[in-house]
């Protein structure tokens, strides 16, 4: 039993909060809060994004006539569209879910004070920015970087651009990863709330887990592939580099060992937040929890599996190919298991059309045709037609872009005014996706069809057939920056200037709701215990503080009472 | 441990008996292998099994640190896994590798390194 | 369900021990995070070191000529002799965490201290085979020049000493170390800060185990391969497969067209191929058949005990960082964890080399 007095205390908007607990450059740069170093993750990797649609920008202007509309020349096109790739690979969409919302949200759903290793924390926040300071010293050396982000051998031992400080950028920023994954993985294990087990966690808690497995376990072997490269191209060490007798698909073989994981780690977390997301805005229990949950696992165990498929053309032997081939498809299981879960959660539940539910619903559709792409480029006898097409691009783009860059500004919106206790704007929130929406679509749309039909990736001048959708493409590429943009300056504009709002504006019923917004320095100024995620009955109007509560918190009084009875 | 009945439950002080049995059963472990290596002909064993029997005493020594000085034998089942499931995903690394670059050695083997194109600085320097 | 525990509202300041960290509530929970991190740790340094057991394994399986041609090079006793050295180290480790779990910092940080003397001495003997390779020109791939005859040390203390030029290089760093620490001490101790004093002292005792595993690692040679640095080179000649030479030759032109003379050294290697034809049919192949990839095993040998290298230098920071802790009395039965972590730490570097030896050594 709980008093006005008690409720007020725990969930009203409180004096001294995570934001205002203490005051200047210091007490961000040498804080150990996790809540604090998922607010500076955000920014950064949001300077990150802005960046690299930058130069994504100048690209699609650059196509917008077939012979090159900016006068780049082809040896700059080729450094834009690398420095595209390898900052928004590495800087940007690893790190954006887990380490920025995750890190926000994952000690917090656990009920507890921090990360396990709060130091180790904000070492990967500094690895974060040393590496991406690497990677773009290399523009700013003047050296560029035109070898894609993939660093294939035996180019990248030749050219004379910045390879070495990006891989070594790159190298960094995999540790910085690797920090986070571990950071996640031990206080999974370790900080659970007394009671939550681990059928009980949140969906988006599993979908961390899963990649955090991932990070611990393929970036260290980006690491050496690295490391490996750098001393090729300084020593010619003759591993990769075949003037001194070595393998240079063997290079493809350990970068891939690494990189086709971290799609999923790209994707895995996405996938956490738009279960959450789908749940929340239909007001109904995750349809198949144990199955979303476990298909986590299993995408990333079976990402270990399949990294030869970007190898189909690299001269890799018949067998391997058809053994990757086949495991390849095999990952749709999973990958469709998420589908068709949510789709059951949204069946006759009372969905709430808010700005994170629209990009929930976006993501559903954008990544369902992403995923079936991939059956195009997995199968081999259309893959050797498709590869390096403006299909693939298109491919990619839809699980990157319209996946993991959807979830996360979902997410965002989701877990927005827990951190700064305001509200956004729900009208201009809705414009933005739906700028976001219609721009990827009319970006990467016609790519397929250009791809289809034979316009290869990477060519700074293309064949005037193509000149139509091209055109399309970079209209629509603009309307996506200008979605994104609107974005966030609803966004920015809500954290300091938005409405005040209570703990609980979303009826949510995961452990992060059950604080005040903002949340107190130590997260909970209560001891939390545990409640199940996905029981929104659990939750109820309280009148006073102008938000949802807990069951247990609320004025006996007023409990209405429950719909449907307690499920274990 | 009965001298040890007032520690916390996870501290678990190894037999210092233990220890120096380990460490001894390493040391001749290592002579043996080296033994075995360097007169292995005079010992009768065929050339083809002493790589194996110096990977297998390897791995037997691997056994002993990994259960005795690093604690394995009475630590949590989580984290034995946990370290275990690296050396699968390392073996998965190796043996897709191997099985793929095997059937192109040939390729590796005939190519000529004076047909590889010229690279950028030799282009510089020609010009 | 949630049960609302007000009890404890405002009351997460709880009388923590001293070194237990804020957001653990109990010192069994900080341990357990503790040791499923470094576990982990330990499965990422796994899975880095793969790369490199990848390399070795495909050249090792596609090219197993190179590698029986190769390790000729190393010297199987001084690789033995290091692997005890560190086995023995792994020893004091466990011992020292032993220490530590009972509450006996001195104890423990004795045994840290020789845990790290190892560590050093295993870096002097792995010097003393670094600077020998050098000399006889056994470098990377790219710079694989195999030569016969040592270069005459030009640096006065190598030529007082009979020793390499590249081992005085290397030696400058832990020798200006050692006098860092040294003098650090002093200094310390002028303060009156004895357990800096002693912390220092115990480092400049670390870094003097460098240089008795160079001597030893000198003595150990000289008795394996003969006495004397006159016939070292003569003895050396009539041990190893002269067929590299001609082999590096091949090489040389085809893959790097470098300009020396061809004619030259061409000459001197058909000499010793003559002399020493016999010694050499017994145990490789026709020179003809000889792959040009032998400089392929040397890069992967230094990329592997290089990066086995790195991480003893590493360990050797965690140990140092441990050494203090202890010498300031920081363990209790309760609060082992740092020492327990390092241990782990410092037992997988021991397990690398355990397979590191065999895979580089004892190939025969």
């Amino acid at each position: 039993m709980v008093d006005a007095k008690t409720r007020k205390q725990l969930f009203d908007t409180p004096e001294t909060h995570f934001l205002n607990c203490s005051k200047g450059f210091k007490s961000w740069a040498f804080t150990l809060d996790h809540k604090r170093i998922g607010i500076m993750y955000l920014i950064g990797v949001t300077i990150a994004l802005f960046l690299a649609g930058i130069f994504a920008l100048v690209l699609r202007t650059h196509l917008w006539t077939f012979d090159g509309a900016t006068g780049m020349s082809d040896d700059m096109y080729n450094q834009m569209f690398t420095l595209h790739g390898a900052v928004m690979v590495f800087s940007f969409i690893i790190p954006s879910i887990p380490a920025a919302l995750g890190n926000i949200a994952l000690p917090m759903m656990l009920g507890a004070k921090d990360v396990a290793f709060p130091r180790m924390n904000l070492a990967s926040f500094y690895l974060w920015i040393i590496g991406t300071g690497l990677l773009l010293t290399a523009i700013l050396t003047g050296y560029g970087l035109d070898t894609g982000w993939t660093f294939y051998t035996p180019y990248s031992i030749e050219t004379q651009t910045g390879v070495i400080f990006a891989t070594f950028g790159a190298f960094v920023l995999g540790f910085s990863s690797i920090f986070t994954g571990l950071n996640f993985l031990v206080t999974v294990n370790t900080m659970r709330a007394k009671g939550q087990g681990w059928f009980k966690l949140p969906l988006f808690i599993w979908s961390l887990y899963a990649t955090a497995i991932i990070q611990v376990l393929a970036t260290p072997v980006l690491g050496i592939t690295l490391l490996m490269l750098i001393a090729e191209k300084t020593m010619h060490i003759g591993i990769f580099d075949p003037r001194y007798g070595g393998d240079p698909v063997l290079f493809q073989h350990f970068f891939w060992f690494y990189s086709h994981p971290a799609v999923y780690i790209m994707i895995l977390p996405a996938m956490g937040v738009i279960s959450e997301l789908i749940s929340v805005y239909s007001q109904k229990r995750i349809f198949g929890y144990s199955f979303i949950a476990f298909s986590s696992v299993a995408i990333a165990l079976l990402g270990f599996l399949v990294w030869g498929h970007h190898m189909f053309t690299s001269g890799q032997s018949q067998v391997v190919t058809l053994i990757f081939s086949a495991i390849t498809f095999t990952v749709a299981i999973p990958s469709a298991v998420k589908v068709f879960n949510w789709l059951a959660t949204l069946y006759k539940g009372s969905i709430l059309l808010n700005t994170p539910m629209c990009y929930a619903l976006s993501f559903i559709f954008l990544f369902g045709i992403g995923g079936l792409t991939g059956l195009f480029l997995g199968a081999l006898s259309t893959d050797i037609h498709l590869h390096d097409t403006y299909f693939v691009v298109a491919h990619f783009h839809f699980v990157m872009v319209g996946g993991t860059l959807t979830a996360l500004l979902g997410g965002v919106f989701h877990w927005w005014p827990k951190i700064w206790g305001r509200m956004y704007n729900d009208m201009l929130g809705r414009a933005g996706c739906f700028l976001v929406f219609s721009g990827f679509n009319l970006t990467f749309f016609p790519q397929f069809v250009m791809g289809s039909r034979g316009m290869p990736r990477r060519y700074a001048s293309y064949d005037p057939e193509f000149v139509a959708f091209h055109q399309l493409s970079t209209v629509g590429a603009f309307i996506l920056g200008l979605g994104i943009l609107l974005s966030f300056l609803v966004l920015v504009y809500a954290a300091f200037r938005g409405p005040r709002c209570g703990s609980n504006p979303f009826k949510a019923a995961s452990l992060e709701w059950q604080s005040s917004s903002p949340p107190d320095f130590h997260n909970f100024v209560h001891k939390p215990v545990f409640n199940d995620p996905y029981d929104f009955d659990s939750q109820v109007y309280d009148e006073e503080l102008d938000t949802y509560i807990s069951r247990e918190f609320a004025d006996p009084a007023t409990v209405p009472p429950r719909k449907e009875p307690v499920h274990h | 441990m009965s001298d040890h009945d007032n520690l916390p439950s996870f501290c678990h002080p190894a037999a210092p008996k233990l220890l120096f049995g380990v460490f001894f059963a390493l040391i001749f472990l290592t002579i043996f292998t080296v033994v075995t290596s360097a007169s292995g002909k005079w010992l009768g064993i065929p050339p083809a099994f002493t790589f194996p029997i110096a990977m297998m005493i390897a791995t037997l020594k691997g056994f002993l640190v990994c259960a005795f000085f690093m604690h394995m034998w009475w630590d949590k089942g989580f984290n034995i896994m946990a370290f275990l499931s690296s050396i699968l995903f390392a073996a998965l690394f190796i043996s897709m590798t191997l099985m793929d670059t095997g059937h192109y050695q040939d390729a590796i083997e005939s190519y000529d390194v004076k047909q590889m194109p010229k690279v950028a600085e030799q282009l510089a320097d020609e010009a | 369900m949630a049960v609302a525990d007000t009890h404890s509202l405002n009351d997460h300041h709880d009388d923590h021990g001293e070194f237990i960290a804020h957001h653990f509530d109990s010192p069994e929970q900080q341990f357990d995070s503790g040791k499923l991190g470094i576990w982990l740790f330990l499965v990422t340094e796994v899975l880095f070191f793969s790369g490199l057991f990848v390399a070795y394994t495909l050249y090792r399986n596609h090219h197993p000529e190179i590698f029986e041609q190769a390790h000729v090079f190393l010297n199987k006793y001084l690789g033995g002799l290091n692997t005890i050295v560190l086995l023995f180290s792994s020893l004091t480790m466990a011992l020292g965490v032993r220490a530590a779990q009972l509450g006996k910092n001195k104890n423990c940080a004795i045994y840290i201290l020789i845990t790290m003397v190892c560590a050093t001495m295993f870096l002097g003997v792995k010097a003393v085979e670094y600077s020998h390779k050098w000399d006889m020109g056994i470098l990377v791939r790219s710079a694989f020049e195999l030569t016969y005859v040592h270069p005459e040390p030009t640096l006065g203390i190598a030529k007082a000493l009979h020793i390499s030029d590249y081992l005085v290089w290397i030696s400058l760093i832990p020798a200006l170390l050692f006098g860092g620490f040294l003098l650090a001490s002093g200094i310390a101790k002028l303060t009156d800060k004895s357990l800096c004093a002693k912390f220092m002292l115990g480092m400049a005792v670390t870094i003097s185990g460098y240089f008795l595993g160079v001597v030893v690692g000198l003595v150990f040679m000289a008795a394996v391969e003969g006495n004397g640095d006159e016939d070292h080179a003569s003895l050396r000649n009539a041990n190893q497969p002269i067929a590299l030479l001609a082999m590096t030759q091949e090489t040389q032109t085809e893959a790097e067209s470098a300009t020396h003379n061809e004619a030259d050294e061409g000459d001197h290697a058909d000499d010793h191929s003559h002399q020493h034809e016999q010694v050499f049919d017994k145990h490789h192949p026709d020179p003809e058949t000889l792959s040009r990839d032998v400089g392929t095993f040397f890069s992967i040998y230094y990329c592997m005990t290089g990066l086995h290298a790195i991480h003893i230098i590493a360990g050797i920071g965690f140990l140092a960082w441990l050494y203090w802790r202890s010498l300031a009395g920081h363990w209790r039965s309760d609060y082992f964890g740092p020492v327990d972590y390092v241990g782990l730490y410092w037992h997988l570097v021991d397990l690398i080399w355990i397979y590191l030896f065999p895979l580089l050594y004892l190939i025969d």
